[in-house]
């Protein structure tokens, strides 16, 4: 039913129209000359106008303006440019610097190193020097004592044993006999009490 | 009266009547777009050009990218030669462009839906053509109604089409816009009486129609505009480099 209706109003909508065109028709005002000549002089005084001022002072500016943009960017770009290759010299500076400093540092450290291993060396030796002097002086001694220590004890020996001999007996003891009795003993015993 | 499509092209005159000699040189409505068309490109342009900063802003932008786009669709069709008539075929193509857009705008007047006014500009551009044509390649330029690799049979009926076509130019161009206006101009208030005419009840298809139109109609306005700028820049190149 609504869509009966719809196209219905359409129908008649197209009748009332060819009515009000039929009433109004006076053809296109475009092909009616009376403004003609008018219209030809706005155009001209408006569109001369437009040109004038557009190709003298307006268009010479944007193109100054897209020009110095351009070569302004250009400009930007090249100091950029001109400022990462510097940045990228003091890079490889700054890194040969610090290799440098490295490979100073370790020789630094080696030579310190070196002068401190000769200087232990070179004190270690004299210390070993002097403890050798000791222990030959001390074995010297030893030996000197050594040496001395059969005769001292045989002495002593043979002076208790005479004086025992004194006590027990009462009188003197040739003292040359008791000392070769000693020297005798002592040879055969040497090796117990001296260990050599 | 308003039902009537065509009434939206009628010129009449605005103020008193003004006569120079014979000629009615009165200013009418379409005097009043013309003038407010070449206001609006001044001030936008003047304003797209005052500052001149790295970032641009919409002002600039607008204008510099206007400059590229017809800078560019001079020296793709027209080749180098052509950068002295940069500033006439940007005057040309803003000056339609701004025309047919203010028609856009309910209750103005379409400039350039008059054949009168395209007619000048197409036959402004064809005798401007014409003649740095000849200034450029003295009477060679006759040569553009020969074109070579053609039998010599065919070759009379070759040149009367050439002459024909080439006569034909500013017709064309001029027909081409007018029409184009006129004709989606006139379709618009025609959908928009049926939304009338056929109230709530059946107005709404009109009125969707209406709607796309509108879009469809600001892509011809713009269209039609590069349109005429680049059958002039073709023709231009034809005058300045001689293919034919």
């Amino acid at each position: 039913m609504i869509k009966k209706i719809y196209f219905q109003s359409i129908f008649f909508s197209f009748l009332f129209f060819k009515e009000a065109f039929a009433a109004e028709s006076g053809g296109m005002p475009q092909l009616n000359p009376e403004f003609w000549i008018s219209q030809i002089f706005w155009l001209i005084l408006t569109f001369g106008t437009m040109y004038v001022v557009l190709s003298k002072f307006i268009l010479p500016k944007i193109s100054n303006n897209l020009e110095s943009r351009k070569s302004q960017i250009l400009e930007n770009i090249e100091a950029a440019e001109k400022q990462r290759e510097d940045s990228e010299a003091k890079l490889k500076e700054y890194d040969e610097v610090i290799l440098k400093s490295k490979s100073d540092a370790k020789t630094m450290f080696n030579q310190t190193r070196e002068k401190a291993l000769k200087d232990i060396m070179a004190k270690k030796e004299v210390l070993d020097q002097q403890i050798d002097d000791e222990i030959n002086k001390a074995e010297k001694e030893i030996e000197v004592l050594r040496v001395s220590a059969p005769d001292k004890i045989n002495k002593i020996a043979i002076e208790t044993s005479s004086e025992l001999l004194e006590k027990l007996i009462g009188s003197g003891v040739n003292s040359s006999s008791i000392s070769a009795i000693v020297d005798d003993l002592s040879k055969r015993n040497g090796d117990k009490y001296y260990g050599n | 009266m308003a039902a009537n499509p065509m009434s939206q092209f009628d010129v009449y005159r605005i103020g008193p009547e003004i006569k120079v000699g014979a000629f009615d040189i009165s200013f009418t409505n379409a005097s009043l777009f013309m003038i407010i068309s070449t206001v609006s490109i001044l001030l936008v342009f003047n304003f797209g050009s005052k500052r001149n900063s790295v970032l641009p802003n919409k002002m600039q932008l607008l204008a510099e990218l206007s400059y590229t786009f017809v800078a560019k669709m001079i020296s793709d069709t027209a080749g180098s030669k052509a950068k002295p008539y940069f500033a006439f075929i940007f005057s040309l193509f803003m000056f339609v462009l701004f025309c047919n857009m203010f028609g856009m705008i309910p209750y103005t007047f379409t400039v350039t839906s008059h054949i009168i006014v395209t007619f000048i500009l197409a036959s402004f551009i064809f005798i401007g053509v014409t003649i740095i044509g000849f200034i450029k390649h003295g009477f060679g330029y006759l040569k553009l109604f020969v074109p070579s690799g053609v039998p010599a049979v065919l070759l009379p009926l070759i040149v009367v089409i050439e002459i024909i076509s080439y006569l034909s130019r500013p017709i064309s161009l001029s027909v081409r816009l007018f029409a184009n206006m006129m004709a989606g101009h006139t379709m618009m208030k025609v959908f928009g009486g049926f939304v009338i005419s056929l109230g709530l009840v059946g107005g709404w298809l009109p009125l969707s129609f209406s709607v796309a139109l509108t879009g469809l109609e600001i892509l011809v306005a713009f269209l039609q505009a590069y349109v005429f700028a680049i059958l002039t820049c073709i023709y231009l190149n034809d005058a300045l480099n001689l293919h034919h």
